[in-house]
């Protein structure tokens, strides 16, 4: 096991090479500069920032020059277009707003997502099969840019229950819409998931063996039946994790909850390639690692599976 | 009066004696019930590269160094001048202009203001090592050596700028400019403190460490999400301050904006949802105001090889520009307000009449008429159709202008290609020349109408469509040294739409809604510039 996670993470290290060095050539091939403006820049003035970013520079360099700050210092460099900040500084405010919500997200996702696909397996064609099924292919349906201003015409204008947006810290009434918003879908999806799997489990032979000895059904469901039905959930929790701790554009923007989300879109928009580096560096790595932990976890819960 | 005078000056003293100087409920002025909570909230569009005046280069950050910094001059509510940190300001010749700054101006750290520091700012802004992307408006406003500072040919110190005394301020331009104290109402030329920036460099601006002269200072900012000033107790004004506190919030989405505004979260937010004006202004005609803007909407004509041949055909031109029902543009399309455009300048920049262009006063079937006849003559028309690339940047705005004027030109035979690409990449692809038709904005710098004609001379490095005429190159270096440039203004209007050098179609409205407990914002103002310091909110009744 332990050879196989330093296998993985070996692994990993050229694949993060091979996304900077992509994401740096797609950029540099994208048209318009940082420093573009509806005014023109003065030549002497755009020497300077040039020189200042270090564009001017051959391709190399730049790259090889990014890359040693990155691996020695862990210096993501300046921000393009925010002049007053650091790429670090700016990931240090945005991520931790976009780890909350999205961390929150992801538990509400699971309780509920999870409870709702188990109870409607245990109570398979029952009416409340019917319901569970039905609110989760609802909740699928709606994505969350239309879920997002749902939201706010009900709790902010109709019912004046929860601010419309904003962060403040991470207070919980600013929290509270973000996360419903986030956590819908990813909750419908996991309610599918555990019940088709749930399903599956239940009508397998040692369950029948298990309620032919007798067992009460509660003790048949969390004793015996739980775990092997988890196997997929998981292998979609890991992707879905990372999907909302990374955050989401569409949260961040009708939010206005000053997560890297929004940072990431705006620098793609603005051509900040320093943003634009350091978050694509950050979700790329984020993604390997929780991918990796998601195989680990397989291990530990199915005995069959090992490396 | 004079008695008048004495008893508003003791009433003021007395009032500054007691703190919170505003803790009384009327109006000192107009005797208006205040409101206990004296807090402005409004709606950013976007997060703000930078607070740093000499970096700031859009209007979200414009906004804010216009209540943290203030500079020589500043504007009353209907945009005229009015003393700021210069109690007064004079020249004999428009070319050696003298600043006499107040005694009274202080940093928010108590330092004094001195004139010491508008050199350093203004020094600053034209130094290539700043790498200020406003530096062009330093050479603008002809200070001597701008060009040569900005080029790096010569020291910052060599700029036309120096402290005669602490109080004192001389300008040397590089030719007469009557119109110079407009300009040092802009941003890039508010001073900056020194010892601050030197200390702290790039991040002198955080909140931790900014000093600053305006009537507010920066107490709390989270990047893309909200900015929050707070009352100057330094500002020399400061008694005459009513709003305490300040906030900004970062929303981008503009339907979300409008909800959050509607649902009472903040008092201002301009940049409506496109199509939105007509409803917001029949249900909330309190809230909803339509007012003019110093910006004009118009075409970029591609004159040079890489545009479309029949392009370099005045007639075609003209024939284009005859095509567009602006009408229809306005009150069908827009339905803000907005003023349909036959000219470049916007109709209501100061001191500006707008000439008498002969096309804008016919009927547009007239207009029609001659311009089928125009194209027939340079040998266009359905037998042997034009295709243009007609580009703009997103926005469902811009698309549905491009699509009705692209139905316009149909009769004509032209027939249009319409791409659009977001904002940098519009830029580049613009700025090289690579469209026959690009849609444009111009929004002047200063309340003057070379602001905008200084556009369409050959020199100038943001005239896309490379449009050039000798004579309204030489009109307009001629205008500089005139005390009353209006009928130089007029004639080149004239040359503009004689050539068809670009296809005006409409002026700018600010279209922004308002907590009608808000008063005294300046509706007046065409640059959309604002002043929290003047504004007050009253009682709800």
């Amino acid at each position: 096991m332990f050879v196989y996670i330093l296998k993985r993470l070996l692994v990993a290290i050229p694949v993060l090479l091979i996304l900077i060095v992509f994401t740096f050539v797609l950029m540099y091939a994208a048209p318009g500069s940082p420093f573009a403006s509806e005014r023109g820049v003065p030549p002497a003035v755009l020497a300077n920032l040039q020189a200042q970013y270090g564009l001017d520079q051959p391709f190399h360099v730049q790259i090889w020059r990014y890359l040693v700050a990155l691996l020695t210092e862990f210096d993501f460099g300046p921000s393009f277009i925010y002049r007053d900040q650091d790429v670090n500084s700016l990931i240090a405010q945005g991520f931790p707003v976009t780890l909350t919500y999205g961390f929150w997200s992801f538990v509400v996702a699971v309780l509920v997502g999870g409870a709702l696909g188990i109870l409607a397996a245990v109570r398979h064609n029952t009416w409340l099969d019917y319901l569970a099924v039905g609110v989760s292919i609802g909740a699928q349906v709606l994505p969350n840019f239309v879920l997002a201003p749902i939201l706010v015409l009900t709790f902010t204008l109709w019912l004046g229950w929860l601010p419309g947006g904003g962060w403040q810290g991470g207070q919980w009434q600013f929290v509270v819409l973000p996360v419903i918003a986030l956590s819908t879908s990813f909750m419908a999806s996991i309610a599918r998931i555990s019940r088709a799997s749930m399903l599956e489990v239940l009508t397998s032979n040692y369950i029948r063996t298990a309620r032919a000895k007798g067992l009460p059904m509660r003790h048949v469901i969390f004793r015996h039946a739980l775990k092997p039905a988890l196997l997929p959930v998981i292998s979609y929790l890991g992707p879905a994790f990372v999907g909302m701790i990374t955050g989401s554009v569409v949260i961040d923007i009708y939010f206005s909850t000053g997560g890297i989300g929004q940072f990431f879109v705006a620098s793609a928009l603005n051509r900040d390639y320093g943003v634009m580096m350091g978050i694509t560096i950050l979700l790329g790595a984020l993604t390997i690692f929780f991918n990796l932990l998601v195989d680990v976890l397989y291990a530990w819960i199915d005995p069959k599976i090992r490396y | 009066m004079a008695k008048t005078g004495v008893l508003c000056t003791t009433a003021l003293l007395t009032l500054a004696l007691i703190q919170p100087a505003w803790a009384q409920e009327t109006h000192p002025v107009t005797g208006e019930p205040l409101a206990a909570d004296q807090t402005f909230k409004y709606r950013m569009l976007d997060q703000f590269p930078s607070i740093d005046p000499q970096l700031i280069e859009e209007t979200v950050g414009g906004h804010l160094a216009r209540q943290l910094f203030e500079g020589l001059l500043t504007q009353n509510a209907d945009g005229t001048l009015r003393p700021g940190v210069a109690e007064e300001w004079s020249s004999e010749d428009n070319q050696t202009w003298t600043f006499k700054l107040r005694e009274d101006a202080r940093w928010s750290n108590g330092d004094p203001v001195t004139a010491q520091d508008f050199v350093f700012a203004w020094q600053r802004a034209a130094d290539p090592a700043t790498a200020s992307e406003y530096a062009w408006y330093v050479e603008l406003s002809q200070i001597t050596n701008a060009a040569s500072v900005i080029a790096g040919e010569a020291d910052p110190s060599e700029l036309g700028v120096r402290a005669v005394d602490d109080q004192t301020l001389e300008v040397t331009l590089a030719q007469p400019l009557p119109y110079f104290p407009q300009m040092t109402v802009h941003y890039t030329f508010m001073p900056t403190h020194q010892p601050t920036v030197e200390a702290h460099g790039a991040a002198w601006t955080n909140p931790a460490n900014i000093v600053s002269n305006g009537a507010y200072v920066l107490e709390d900012m989270a990047t893309n999400e909200f900015i929050r000033l707070a009352q100057n107790p330094e500002y020399w004004g400061a008694d005459d301050v009513i709003i305490t506190e300040i906030t900004g919030y970062v929303i981008n989405d503009a339907n979300q904006a409008l909800t959050r505004f509607q649902a009472g979260e903040f008092d201002m937010m301009d940049d409506l949802p496109a199509g939105s004006y007509p409803r917001l202004e029949a249900e909330m005609p309190d809230v909803a105001h339509s007012v003019p803007r110093l910006c004009s909407y118009y075409y970029t004509v591609n004159h040079t090889e890489s545009g479309h041949e029949a392009l370099q055909d005045v007639r075609v031109r003209t024939a284009l520009s005859y095509m567009i029902n602006r009408d229809v543009i306005t009150d069908q399309v827009l339905q803000a307000g907005q003023a349909p455009a036959y000219s470049f300048t916007h109709w209501a920049t100061a001191d500006f009449e707008l000439p008498e262009i002969d096309y804008s006063l016919w009927s547009q079937e007239q207009r029609m008429e001659k311009a089928m006849a125009l194209m027939q003559e340079a040998g266009y028309g359905p037998d042997n159709p034009i295709e243009l690339d007609l580009i703009y940047n997103t926005s469902e705005n811009h698309k549905q202008i491009a699509t009705v004027i692209s139905q316009m030109w149909r009769p004509l035979g032209v027939t249009t290609k319409l791409s659009n690409f977001e904002w940098q990449s519009y830029l580049e692809i613009r700025g090289n020349q690579n469209f026959d038709i690009a849609r444009s904005a111009w929004c002047g710098d200063y309340n003057e109408a070379s602001t905008f004609l200084d556009l369409l001379t050959t020199r100038n490095a943001n005239n896309d469509g490379k449009y050039s005429n000798e004579k309204v190159d030489q009109l307009m270096l001629d205008s500089v040294t005139m005390s009353d440039p209006q009928p130089i203004y007029s004639e080149v209007e004239k040359i503009l739409a004689e050539d068809m050098a670009i296809l005006p179609i409409y002026h700018y409205t600010q279209n922004f809604v308002l907590d009608p407990t808000i008063r005294n914002w300046p509706t007046q103002n065409v640059e959309n510039n604002w002043y929290v310091r003047d504004i007050y909110r009253v009682a709800a009744d």
